[in-house]
């Protein structure tokens, strides 16, 4: 029978093929659901996995789609390497997106593109200042932060939904509930004509940059780390468990609001009671697919946007339901888990000992 | 978690980086099979009807094809097209479509698929569809229930206050407590339209009708318009109207004892005795309309270029009345019906007053459509205030 | 008067959805495993459910359905997370996520579906005394089941060996294990009982709630359960009361719109998720108070041999 024995030490050769094998574990039950849907599988995989890649705009779109997810992950990364879940992320995404789209409006004919640098940082402010109420409320009252971060995306989404409806409103705009269109200044400068792809790109890649700088080189984030892993240890080293904290909060809540921000300033171009898709909750599992490691989790990031687009791309051509995308990725991260296992166990097979008696002991 | 060493990420890292180049080698390979089958193709002015390649008519929805509402309404008179046109056309359709920013990547790819017709079927869409129709001349595409145009964008509506005016004559006719009750999805003129038609449809029965309103905030969330469903009849009300997509509230009405109109599609099988009659839209109509003039020719937009359909054109019905209705009643809807139709009865002509009392449209002056597109007002008998209205 | 008696019996069926939820996440959590996938398996076993009510007709099959999927779910995350001690948080957000899809999934084809017409309870004789019968006494048998499960629950965790076990087993596992006690197998019952009861739950959503299958119809009612267990600080009766709050609040902000009060129906549909916070804080702020109640090994692995 086979056991699960724990290894001496942590498998590194593992750590690096469980993502892709947990990968291929979901594209092998995505075949058998196409199968059992009645689809070309085949077909269903060049969905996923070719059409998303093919030509420049498909690229650019697969692009767009990451950014967010990438800027939320690595914040999230940071976080729960500290052991702070922060789960309400796409509270801090709409918070980010409500204060780029106020500074937004406040431009008028005289403006210059350089006002997108204050609806950045206010989309930074306002994702930071979202965060900064769990993580008060945390350290002052020891409320537990997954529960309040998590009430106040709904906090979040009901109050960009009093905004729209209400005090930012268009005027012009026959009563439905969205504000200005913005004013092409506000617009974040493109890439490449063609796609829609923008400088968001450049400003991810600066975080992973950062990030990874801060996790893997600085003091700072072996600080942040240790009070993770062994928060004993870390007090012992003299580490502020408070400033893991705040750090950890403010840094993920600022990057959610800074994807909210580009997201606004960007593809949408106004706000609307749809700007909250999901993103932080999606960015959670492109985060642990991704190893919490920032170049994983560029990697994973694009993976999940190719799950987004193919999943559309799949309903609107091979007709295959919409839930779809929700199933795989789910399934990404149940299969990730599963697979980590074999970090800190290797399957053996054991012959001879009664099973009773193998039983009895290891209970 | 486990621990982490620096030089397998290093390895690793390398090893990463290997595949994504791999991958996107293989991607700027495939970038031969680019242009995608008959995405060049211009709209066949005139040629389509002899022979050619079928007209490829595309939609987009917002819900999926079985929400028994909004929905439900488009699907069933996208049947009606294959129905009517046969091998002269090909549909398709997206459901589930956001109204968010990938809305435009959805409408790209049914450009990309060769649809030189496109219907949007939701408010939300207006501006990825703007988008989309500057950078693709070729393509017809119909918007909604929006108010911007383009030059090969237009834009259509149903006349669904007429729909809630003859529910609201039915209603004023049943109710015993003198209540009626609203559920609100969102407080847009539409919709406040509809609640006013809705009163003032009831009032043309029993003037003393007062109706009270509560909002949910969204078009389809079964549990909440349970919620406010109940509350209206825990507040007294006797009757309910929804704006709502789901079915909820008229079995909430079912398991109450009292009684609801169902909302866009036939709802009576899911509150027998509790369904007083279905305000239904008929998309077909303005469908059919569309794909002929396309498959003619004469398909045309531009700014200002929206059809406002109701009963007249068939657009709108109140159906399945309940039989418990009294003939009187139904007459009078047939009344009503019928002077829509031929012009000779119109619900917004004065005197129509508001809540506080003064005439918001003179004595024997008819109401004109931007009038009525401009509706954030409550009239009198309404109870409440318009939320957040500007 | 009426209107009082109304609320007072919509917020009974509206708190007993979140207490069952709640009462089978303080099961496995007095065990000490943190089950964050509560979201998922409810939407889960409510299409469950309604899919089963739909084809046998019967509302007590879509029970078991529901039941069923639900325990079907955490058996899956207590493989992963009691056996191969895989990261709770993590698991249990995956269960949720992949719950939503999935349910999302398998549930479009019963977007249109209907169950048959919903019978109307009473208790015979006491639903006639004025204002409390129609506050109290119309209600489904769930309701009462919640309340009687609470009690049971109650006793049970306190007068019971049954219960003393898993509470040690929640305390302190190296001690259980060390005693003979099967702690991994215990947790793994745990867990099943609470998936179990999240699905019954989710069941009465879609069965006899809103007698509707939509995506996402528990709207976050599975966060409100766990965030419940935590700031009852793992007691049944506080965890029944605290859902009666939360179902009163619900019902209240359309209530108030239906008396017309002047406050924008967001921030109104805001109060439920503001009140959770608001206690919360108020509970958790004595530390000592929390740490004293929370079952001590939450959300820690448990590895029998060291």
């Amino acid at each position: 029978m086979l056991k699960l024995e724990p290894r001496p030490q942590p498998s590194a050769a593992m750590s690096l093929a469980s993502p892709l094998i947990a990968l291929a574990l979901t594209t092998l039950i995505g075949v058998a659901i196409f199968v059992a849907l009645g689809k070309d599988p085949l077909q269903g995989l060049r969905m996923f996995f070719w059409e998303p890649l093919r030509n420049g705009y498909a690229l650019g779109e697969l692009g767009l789609k990451a950014t967010p997810l990438v800027l939320i992950a690595l914040g999230l990364a940071v976080a729960f390497r500290a052991n702070v879940w922060n789960i309400g992320a796409e509270g801090q995404f709409v918070a980010g997106a409500l204060a780029a789209g106020w500074v937004a409006m406040q431009a008028d004919a005289g403006s210059t593109p350089l006002i997108v640098v204050p609806i950045l940082l206010a989309g930074v402010l306002g994702g930071v200042a979202w965060a900064a109420i769990t993580a008060a409320l945390r350290d002052r009252f020891h409320a537990n932060e997954i529960l309040v971060s998590l009430m106040l995306v709904y906090v979040a989404e009901l109050l960009l939904q009093y905004l729209v409806y209400g005090p930012w409103k268009d005027p012009a705009g026959y009563n439905f509930p969205q504000t200005i269109t913005f004013l092409p200044a506000t617009q974040l400068p493109k890439l490449f004509t063609g796609t829609r792809l923008h400088i968001g790109v450049w400003i991810a890649l600066a975080a992973v940059i950062g990030c990874w700088w801060l996790l893997m080189r600085s003091m700072a984030g072996f600080a942040l780390q240790t009070g993770g892993i062994a928060p004993m240890a870390a007090r012992y080293a003299g580490f502020s468990s408070r400033a893991a904290l705040w750090c950890a909060m403010t840094l993920s809540g600022g990057l959610a609001g800074l994807a909210g921000a580009l997201e606004t300033a960007g593809p949408l171009g106004q706000l609307t009671p749809y700007v909250p898709v999901g993103y932080g909750f999606a960015a959670i599992i492109v985060a642990f697919v991704g190893r919490l490691h920032p170049v994983g989790i560029v990697l994973s990031g694009i993976l999940m946007s190719m799950f987004y687009i193919g999943g559309e791309l799949a309903q609107s051509r091979l007709g295959l339901p919409k839930a779809i995308t929700g199933v795989f990725q789910g399934l990404l991260l149940f299969c990730l888990l599963a697979c980590d296992t074999l970090i800190h166990y290797r399957v053996r097979r054991v012959a001879g000992l009664g099973v009773r008696g193998v039983d009895k002991e290891q209970r | 978690m486990s621990v982490r060493y620096p030089r397998p990420m290093l390895r690793r890292s390398l090893l990463i980086a290997a595949s994504a180049a791999a991958a996107i080698a293989l991607a700027a390979c495939g970038k031969k099979d680019d242009a995608p089958a008959g995405a060049a193709s211009a709209p066949q002015a005139g040629g389509a009807a002899s022979g050619a390649a079928p007209l490829k008519v595309a939609f987009a929805y917002v819900g999926p094809v079985g929400d028994g509402g909004w929905t439900f309404a488009h699907d069933n008179a996208r049947k009606k097209l294959e129905q009517t046109f046969g091998s002269r056309i090909q549909t398709s359709f997206v459901e589930k479509v956001p109204e968010a920013a990938d809305a435009e990547r959805v409408f790209r790819d049914l450009v990309q698929q060769g649809n030189t017709l496109v219907f949007g079927t939701t408010f939300g869409y207006m501006a990825p569809m703007l988008k989309v129709a500057a950078d693709s001349p070729q393509v017809r595409f119909e918007h909604a229930t929006g108010y911007k145009q383009a030059a090969n964008l237009r834009s259509y509506d149903a006349r669904t206050y007429e729909g809630a005016y003859m529910a609201g004559v039915v209603a004023g006719a049943m109710t015993k407590t003198g209540t009626l009750g609203v559920v609100g999805s969102i407080p847009i003129p539409e919709v406040i339209r509809n609640i006013n038609s809705f009163t003032l449809g009831a009032q043309s029965s029993n003037p003393k009708v007062t109706v009270k309103v509560v909002w949910v905030n969204e078009w389809f969330n079964p549990p909440q318009e349970t919620n406010a469903a109940q509350t209206l009849i825990n507040a007294g009300a006797d009757v309910l109207m929804q704006n709502t997509d789901s079915s909820a509230v008229l079995q909430t009405a079912e398991k109450n004892g009292k009684y609801a109109f169902g909302w866009d599609s036939d709802m009576s099988s899911y509150g027998p005795k509790a369904h007083l009659g279905s305000a239904v839209i008929d998309w077909s109509p303005y469908y059919i309309a569309s794909v002929q003039a396309a498959l003619g020719g004469t398909w045309s937009a531009g700014p200002g270029k929206h059809s406002w359909w109701g009963v007249k054109e068939g657009a709108i019905d109140l159906v399945a009345l309940n039989a418990a209705v009294p003939a009187e009643v139904k007459a009078r809807v047939d009344q009503v019906k019928a002077g829509l139709k031929d012009g000779s009865f119109v619900i917004w002509k004065g005197p129509i007053a508001g809540q506080d009392g003064k005439e918001v449209l003179a004595r024997d002056k008819v109401a004109d459509d931007a009038f009525l597109q401009n509706i954030r007002f409550y009239v009198k008998g309404v109870e409440g205030q318009v939320p957040a209205g500007k | 008067m009426d209107a009082w008696a109304l609320l007072i019996a919509a917020t009974l069926n509206a708190g007993t959805l979140v207490a069952l939820a709640a009462l089978g996440l303080l099961i496995n959590e007095r065990a000490g495993v943190v089950n964050l996938g509560a979201e998922g398996m409810m939407l889960v076993a409510a299409i469950a459910g309604f899919a089963a009510a739909v084809h046998s007709g019967s509302d007590l099959v879509g029970f078991l359905a529901g039941v069923g999927a639900g325990a079907l779910m955490a058996l899956v995350f207590g493989a992963l997370a009691v056996y191969l001690n895989t990261n709770q948080y993590a698991t249990g957000l995956a269960l949720s996520l992949f719950g939503a899809g999935f349910s999302a999934f398998v549930g479009q084809n019963y977007v249109q579906a209907k169950l048959g017409p919903r019978p109307a309870f009473a208790v015979p004789g006491l639903a006639d005394i004025p204002f409390i019968g129609p506050a109290l006494f119309k209600q489904h048998p769930l309701v009462y089941g919640a309340i009687a499960l609470t009690a049971l629950l109650a006793w049970g965790l306190t007068r019971t060996r049954a219960g003393l076990v898993l509470r040690a087993v929640g305390e302190s596992p190296e001690s259980a294990h060390a005693l003979g006690y099967p702690v991994r197998r215990i947790r793994l019952l745990a867990v099943v009982a609470g998936g179990a009861l999240c699905g019954l739950a989710g069941a009465y959503c879609s069965v006899i709630y809103t007698p509707l299958w939509v995506e996402g119809m528990i709207a976050g009612k599975g966060w409100i359960a766990l965030a419940l267990t935590s700031f009852a600080t793992w007691r049944p009766a506080r965890v029944l009361l605290g859902a009666y709050l939360f179902g009163g609040v619900t019902m209240l902000q359309f209530h108030l719109q239906g008396q017309g009060v002047q406050v924008a129906s967001q921030f109104l549909s805001m109060l439920p998720y503001l009140a959770t916070i608001v206690v919360l804080v108020l509970i958790s702020r004595n530390e000592g108070f929390i740490r004293a109640n929370m079952p001590a090994s939450l959300g820690r692995p448990f590895h029998p041999g060291g």
